[in-house]
Formats: C-alpha cells, sequence, structure tokens
C-alpha cells in the first residue's frame, strides 16, 4: 500500500480555498440519511459532532467520562493561537504558519499548517458567538498574550482556563443538537474495536462501562477524537482515563501509525513526591518569564540539601548554577520546551538534583519578587503559587519553586491525509489523535487551536467528499464482521479475567512507565531502545500470564476497564521504540544521543530523516512495516534551530 | 521524609443501584502526607485487590481540580475539609496522623447512585440541553471583534462560566437544590450580548428542566456557594431569579 497525502496542487495559500471548491457535495436533503459515529468529545470531537448535526447528520457520540463536558481539554491552561494581527504587532496567516512548522522542528506538513493557520481566526469567531468570555481590555475588546516560540501576541485566553472554557463553548453547541435530536450521546461508553465491511470503517464496538454489555454501532462513516497517548508512561499530565485503545485497535485494523515516538516533555511540572504518585500536575510555561532555574553547583551542597543538612536559601549566590542562562546566554530560562527538559534531566543525572527524590531543578522568583515587588509577582501567577502550595505545602514566595519535566502531549497519532481520513476508507482521526500538525514538537497554545480546527473547520468539509460517493444503505449489526469483532472482544475481556494472577493492573503500567521513561524518554539511544523492547516483550508475556483483574464484566469494573487500556498501552510502547530506533537524527522533543553537535545540542539529519514514518502493522508478533511519506518544503527554509 | 500515617476509613459500599448500601471500615498504612487524597485511596483499592476484595469505585479523571469528575463527601463536607478545590487536589497532610475518614457519594434523589461513591449526574447535562447554549451554527460567527463587551461584564460571565459542573453545590444543600449550577450557566449567557437574544426562553427552559429533574427548592441558605470549588457567587442565583421572572411576566 503506498501513502497518498491528497494535498492539493497550487500555491499554499490558495489550495484549501480551491480545495473546499473542488470537495463534492452532500445535498441538504439526502445528509439525513447519513450516519456519523464520533468518539471522544473533547475539543475536536465535541466541535465535529456540533457541527455534523448542524449540517443534518445523525450523529452519535461516545465518550468513557460521565459528561461530554468532561474530556482532558478542560485542563489546557494557556490560551488558543490565531493570526488575528488585533496588536498590530506584525502577525499573519503566513507566520503563525511559519512559527508553527519551525517550532515542530520541520517535521510536518507544509499544506496542513498553513491551512491550520488560516482557519485560526474563525475559530475566534466562533467561539465568541457561543459565548466563550475571552479576556478583555478595557475598551470591551480581546485581548492578547505572548506564548513561546513566537515574536508576536497573538494568544486568546480565558484566565488560565482557556481549554475549559473552549470546551464548555463545544459542549453547548453538542447540547443544542442532541436537544434538536441529531446528536444521541453514549456516556460512560468505551470504544473497542473499529468494524471494516469491504474494507471502508462502518462501525464500532463498545463495553458499556457500568452494565458491561459489549454492543455494535453501525454507521457510514468513523471519526476518532480519542486524544494523546502519553499514559504509556504511566505518569504524565494527562488525565487518568486518557488511552490509546481507540487508536491502537485501529491501527489493529489497518490504519497507519504516524511518527510515534514523538512525543512533548513539558519542562515545568511539579516534580515526583514518591512511589504513591498517581499523576504529575503541570505549572504554566508563563512562570519562566520571571523565574530563574538553578540547582547548587556541586553534588555535594546538593546531597547536603536533600539530606536536609540546609534550606536553598541558605546557598550562596556562588554555589548556584543557573545553567541555562550560563549555556544559553540569549535565550536563557526561557528556551523552548525541549532544551529545558533536557538540561534539567543533564543537571539531575550529575547528581546535582534536589528536592527528596534528587529529581528535580529550583524555578526561584526571589530575584523577580527583589525587582518587581511581591504585589506584581502576585498579581502575574498568584492562582499557581497558591496551586503549588496547595500541592507542596511550600511557601514559593520564600522558598524556591521546584519543577521537573513530565510528559505532556503526543504529536505522534494515526496517520491521515489533508482530508484527515486515515489508511482505512471511511475512518478519520482528528485533534490529539491524529499526528498531522506539530511535527516533532508542538509550541504552547497550538493544541486547542488544533482541535478546533479539526472539529469546526476541516473535517465538516471533508467528510462530505467522501459521503457522497457512498450509498445511503445502512449495515446491519448483525453482519458477521460485526460479530466477530464482538466475540473477539467478549474473549479478551473473559481472557483478561479469568487469568487470576498475583499482581495489579498499576504494578504493570508503573514498570512499562519506568521503562518508558528511562529509555524511551527524554533522551534516546539505540542501546536502551533496543533493550526496552526486550523488556516491554518480556513484561508482556508477563501480564498475560499474571495479571489480576477482580470483578466481573457485567457490572462497573474500573479494574477491567484498566486492564483493557494497559494491555494495548504495551503494544503502542513497542512501537514508540521501533520508531525512535528508526529514526537516528535528534528532532524536537525526539533526542536521540548519536545524534548531537559537538555542544551537545540536537542535530537534525534533513538529508536522511525529513519524513513522517507511517507504520503499517501485519499482524500478530510480526515486525511492522515502515512507510515514508518525504516531507517537501517549498515555502520555508530549513534551518537548525539555536538558542545559544 | 516524616513518617506513614495511619488512617480507618469509613466508605459507603453499594454494589449497584439497585442494591442496598451500607458502610464498610478499612485500615490504611504508612500514607504519606504528601499524597493526594485519591492516591490515598488508590493505595486501599491495591490492598483490596490484593485481598481479592472488588476494589472502592469513585469517578475522578483529570486529578488537577478542572473536569469536575471526582465527587466525594468527607467528613460532612462535598470534596472534603478544605477550601475551594475538588478531592483529587485535597492533600492528606490536612488529616492528622490515626483520625477516622468518612467516605460518601453524593446524596441526592437527582444523583442516583450507580455505584460505591459513584454517581449519575446527567440530569446536569439535560438541564444544558434545554437551553445552556447560543444557537449559532459553526461558521455564520461575525469577527470576534464586531461586538465590545465591557471588560466588568466579561469578567462577572468569566466567574460565572468557571463552574465545573461536579454537583457539590448539590450535595451540600439541604433540599438536594442546582440552582447555582443552572444559574451560573443563565447568568453567564445573559450577560453577554450573543446571549441576549433567547435570554427569557433559556431561563424559562432550563429552570423547568432543572425541576423536572427532581431537584429541590432554593431556600438561600448559601451552603452551596460556601462549598463550591471554583466560588461560583451567590448573586448568580439572584440573577438567574430576575431572568425568570421577567420572562414570566414579559411572555
Amino acid at each position: 500500500m503506498s501513502l497518498d497525502s491528497n494535498i492539493p496542487e497550487g500555491p499554499l495559500a490558495e489550495k484549501w480555498t480551491k480545495y473546499k471548491f473542488d470537495l463534492k457535495l452532500v445535498n441538504p436533503a439526502n445528509k439525513r440519511k447519513y450516519d456519523i459515529i464520533v468518539v471522544g468529545t473533547g475539543l475536536a470531537g465535541a466541535a465535529a459532532a456540533a457541527s455534523f448535526g448542524e449540517l443534518g447528520y445523525n450523529v452519535k457520540a461516545f465518550f468513557y467520562q460521565d459528561s461530554a463536558r468532561r474530556a482532558h481539554s478542560i485542563a489546557a491552561q494557556g490560551g488558543i493561537n490565531a493570526a488575528k494581527n488585533y496588536t498590530n504587532d506584525g502577525d499573519s496567516v503566513f507566520r503563525l504558519f511559519y512559527d508553527t512548522i519551525k517550532g515542530g522542528d520541520y517535521r510536518s506538513r507544509e499544506a496542513n499548517v498553513y491551512r491550520l493557520a488560516e482557519v485560526s481566526n474563525n475559530i475566534i469567531d466562533q467561539c465568541v458567538a457561543q459565548g466563550v468570555p475571552f479576556a478583555r481590555e478595557y475598551g470591551g475588546l480581546l485581548d492578547n498574550r505572548s506564548f513561546g516560540g513566537a515574536q508576536v501576541s497573538r494568544t486568546f485566553y480565558a484566565r488560565g482556563q482557556t481549554g475549559q472554557q473552549l470546551l464548555l463553548g463545544a459542549y453547548s453547541a453538542l447540547s443544542r443538537q442532541v436537544a434538536s435530536g441529531k446528536v444521541t450521546l453514549f456516556p460512560r461508553t468505551e470504544m473497542l474495536d473499529v468494524v471494516l465491511v469491504d474494507g471502508k470503517a462502518r462501525g464500532i464496538v463498545t463495553r458499556n462501562m457500568i452494565t458491561g454489555k459489549v454492543e455494535s454501532h453501525s454507521a457510514h462513516v468513523v471519526v476518532l477524537a480519542t486524544g494523546g497517548y502519553g499514559n504509556v508512561f504511566f505518569l504524565s499530565t494527562m488525565a487518568m482515563g486518557c488511552n490509546a485503545s481507540a487508536v491502537w485497535r485501529a491501527h489493529k485494523k489497518g490504519a497507519f501509525f504516524g511518527n510515534p515516538s514523538f512525543t512533548q516533555i513539558h519542562p515545568t511540572c511539579i516534580p515526583v513526591h514518591g512511589d504513591q504518585q498517581s499523576k504529575l500536575t503541570l505549572m504554566s510555561e508563563s512562570l519562566r518569564n520571571d523565574g530563574r532555574v538553578w540547582v547548587p553547583k556541586t553534588k555535594e551542597i546538593a546531597e547536603k540539601l536533600r539530606a536536609g543538612g540546609m534550606k536553598p536559601t541558605e546557598i550562596p549566590e556562588e554555589d548556584r548554577d543557573y545553567y541555562l542562562e550560563r549555556i544559553y546566554p540569549s535565550f536563557g530560562n526561557l528556551v523552548p520546551r525541549d532544551v529545558a527538559s533536557r538540561n534539567a534531566k543533564n543537571v539531575c543525572d550529575e547528581g546535582r538534583g534536589v528536592g527528596e527524590t534528587g529529581l528535580a531543578v529550583f524555578l526561584d522568583f526571589r530575584d523577580a519578587i527583589e525587582r518587581d515587588g511581591v504585589d506584581v509577582i502576585k498579581a502575574k501567577y498568584g492562582n499557581l503559587f497558591q496551586m503549588y502550595e496547595k500541592i507542596v505545602d511550600d511557601n514559593p514566595y520564600e522558598t524556591p519553586m521546584m519543577i521537573y519535566p513530565a510528559i505532556h502531549y503526543t504529536m505522534g497519532g494515526l496517520w491521515v491525509d489533508y482530508n484527515l481520513m486515515t489508511t482505512i476508507p471511511g475512518l478519520y482521526a482528528t485533534g490529539e489523535c491524529n499526528f498531522s500538525d506539530h511535527g516533532a514538537n508542538r509550541l504552547g497554545a497550538s493544541a486547542l487551536m488544533q482541535g478546533l480546527a479539526d472539529g469546526y473547520f476541516v473535517i465538516p468539509y471533508t467528510i462530505g467528499d467522501y459521503l457522497a460517493g457512498m450509498p445511503y444503505d445502512k449495515v446491519s449489526t448483525d453482519h458477521p464482521e460485526f460479530q466477530k469483532a464482538e466475540k473477539e472482544l467478549k474473549e479478551r475481556i473473559d481472557k483478561l479475567l479469568n487469568i487470576n494472577g498475583s499482581k495489579t493492573v498499576d504494578y504493570f503500567h508503573k514498570q512499562l512507565g519506568h521503562i518508558m521513561w528511562e529509555k524511551c524518554g527524554m533522551s534516546r539511544n539505540a542501546q536502551g531502545l533496543k533493550e526496552a523492547k526486550e523488556e516491554i516483550r518480556k513484561l508482556r508475556e508477563e501480564y498475560w500470564k499474571d495479571v489480576k483483574v477482580l470483578g466481573v464484566n457485567e457490572e462497573l469494573n474500573m479494574t477491567l476497564e484498566k486492564a483493557l487500556r494497559v494491555a494495548d498501552f504495551m503494544e503502542l510502547a513497542e512501537l514508540m521504540v521501533d520508531d525512535a530506533l528508526d529514526r537516528k537524527e535528534s528532532c524536537g522533543g525526539h533526542f536521540r544521543e548519536e545524534s548531537k553537535t559537538p555542544e551537545g545540542e540536537a542535530k537534525r539529519d534533513d538529508k536522511n530523516f525529513a519524513y513522517v514514518s507511517a507504520w503499517e502493522y501485519t499482524g500478530e508478533g510480526k515486525p511492522e512495516v515502515l512507510h515514508k511519506e518525504e516531507l517537501v518544503f517549498e515555502n520555508v527554509e530549513l534551518t537548525q534551530r539555536s538558542y545559544k | 521524609m516524616e513518617k506513614g500515617r495511619t488512617y480507618t476509613l469509613k466508605v459507603w459500599r453499594q454494589p449497584n443501584a439497585d442494591a442496598k448500601g451500607a458502610f464498610k471500615n478499612y485500615k490504611v498504612e504508612d500514607i504519606s502526607p504528601g499524597s493526594s487524597f485519591l492516591e490515598m485511596l488508590d493505595i486501599l483499592n491495591d490492598q483490596l485487590s490484593e485481598k481479592g476484595e472488588d476494589p472502592v469505585h469513585f469517578d475522578h479523571d483529570c486529578r488537577e481540580g478542572i473536569c469536575g469528575m471526582c465527587s466525594l463527601f468527607i467528613n460532612g463536607r462535598p470534596h472534603g475539609p478544605d477550601e475551594e478545590i475538588t478531592v483529587c487536589q485535597l492533600h492528606m497532610r490536612v488529616f492528622k496522623d490515626g483520625t477516622k475518614i468518612t467516605i460518601e457519594p453524593w446524596r441526592a434523589n437527582a444523583f442516583p447512585v450507580i455505584k460505591d461513591l459513584v454517581v449519575d449526574r446527567s440530569a446536569f447535562d439535560r438541564i444544558v440541553q434545554a437551553g445552556g447554549f447560543i444557537s449559532v451554527n459553526t461558521g455564520a460567527a461575525d469577527d470576534a471583534n464586531s461586538i465590545p463587551i465591557p471588560k466588568v461584564n466579561a469578567d462577572l460571565a468569566m466567574d460565572a462560566a468557571a463552574c465545573i459542573g461536579c454537583g457539590a453545590c448539590v450535595a451540600v444543600c439541604k433540599n438536594a437544590s442546582a440552582m447555582l449550577f443552572t444559574a451560573a450557566k443563565v447568568s453567564q449567557l445573559a450577560l453577554l450580548p450573543q446571549g441576549d437574544i433567547e435570554r427569557k426562553e433559556r431561563a424559562m427552559k432550563m429552570v423547568a428542566q432543572m425541576d423536572a429533574e427532581g431537584f429541590g427548592a432554593c431556600t438561600n441558605t448559601g451552603a452551596c456557594s460556601a462549598e463550591c470549588p471554583k466560588s461560583i457567587d451567590l448573586s448568580v442565583i439572584a440573577r438567574m431569579n430576575r431572568e425568570y421572572f421577567t420572562a414570566k411576566i414579559t411572555t
């Protein structure tokens, strides 16, 4: 099978407009003859489901939470980018496009990213019309703030809760369609397989999480909007329920997986406190505007500090190493996420880390408070300082904060073409669950933009083109393909419930997370990756022999839910390792120790690796086949990033 | 590092919606004061799993206080004994070593128990479906800056929009009233010019749905606002009453 990205011909700025005109349309009266399944109700899923309903399609929306309003898009804090140029500081669609391509370290498609920048403005208009209370200035117009990776002020925000407000906007649009009868909601329902009939996606198999009932749902087309897979690492900033099962099951049915190893590690999270920890909390990137990052100059001081022999505030200036300012004098504490994360790891590896575990660095506001006064700092970061104090029980006004990097986002995902269709006809992937727009590194305030762009302004157009070529006939859920998928799922559930082993699901999940974090995390090398692959295989074998899943299928059983997810995480983890092993260059969040400059910085290899890796599943126990989509850059010049 | 603490937990167990529930006592040991309340429950569940006993089911997801999924009634207070937080942000350092902690589900007729501490809050979704939106189709919007909105109104709308839909307001109310939840949405949209066209219909339909779901009446005791993890102000209820009565007498 060959990859066709279906990128339209013509100049970059005209592609999408022309393409929209060329797409086939479904007559308004005929839309009601088509059924669409949407899985996930985060920004991408809720926006798509609401828009499909408005167009007149019959929509079924599935999600594992108890309400569509709770998807993890809700946790995004900072903001959403758009090229409005309301601030008159030189922004444009092209500049947003350029920043996003460069920020992604030149590993995304020009045409997709340009379209994203182009529709970014429509998103802001749409959200304001829905009643999203964006921050405003005294004149009543919308306010903007600055964010990393850009020299213009283009980020719209709603206090520190932008994701929440955008999601509630999409949820309200969705609720309106539920009331009108065009959308049916399936809460507490987990999609556990996709069903193909004659090579096309025609439905899904789900498990009702309250009754345990395995059910089939048929449609003309299936849209996945199921988010990222950061929970492969056990500890991440993702919600506890975020999982990869939907995309992984789609992958096993024939959807190629794009750039699985591209994961983003955010530098400013609250450090791990011990082995009872279940989840990591992000502190906004904006803190690096005023906080100074440092560790003790020597291992000996760090050890004394960790043992409680002295306080951080007692360390004299000459014994502090402000390592980001020292190594990157021009960007200092504001280097991009991947660079800040790697350097934190380096100093901790040297034994100079702080905190009880030695896996933390200081983020110090002492100098900012001296310079601006405590009131100014409080006005800027008061809510974040309060959140930190609630969790850590330290007062960041008096003693430096401690931070450490954590898994935050996955740029990789199902491979999609320009239409957002996977390699399975009729199966689409939107938002974080596709690989498309962020290359090897995502810039801040871009995730919300992509989710809503895909859901509101891209897929409602492209799906019509596909449906226009589909007969109206429905496939019965009695079809042998549905029956087969149901049977397989029931067998998988039975198998898990009957292993009756000695170790908990969490035990295996933690082991998996440990392997991935150590060997396929912030820094990767061939030997470590090969070891990881072996270790994951062994763990997987052990899992299917020795995991303990209690309870029965026929009632709410959170252990069983988790057991199904962890089984899929383990398979996906192996593919992530394969992909990291194949990509011998360093780019964005993917740092291969073998590919670095003499100063130890990441070194990209455009000659050999300017491609998207798209992996094809070929069967149980067989190696996956790598397909390469060459990336062509006609509008930007590829440069090596430097922040020195 | 401070040594681990020990607690006795008195937990509501109920296998399913139809079964009769009861409290059951458990002991947890070696709990780090830095652990969150939900991590403490994770540890309890690990212990139960090892003994072959069904884990305690509770709702949770983001574990950073914004999704609104977690919903535990701890020692007589929704989200436990700390201010302006959800259960997932509650930490064990708040509880003295050796104490007994009582954990119950949200209790309201409109929120039936599904299992243990998990309840069904779909009534909230139906209230929003009754009118908690502005009728604008995708693509129909004008430029975002075409209607300026006074900052003070935008800020008040944001204050109301901060609701996470957790249901603590209902759980703490002696009448199990959903006024704070409903009023927060009505207020947000009433404060914005975009929401003006449908304001009367919205207030009437949402209130009617709230009543139909079986939530109780409001007697203005203010416990809802006091226990709200996002500090939604009681004034939203006054605003909704105004919206509702204005709609009643003018339509």
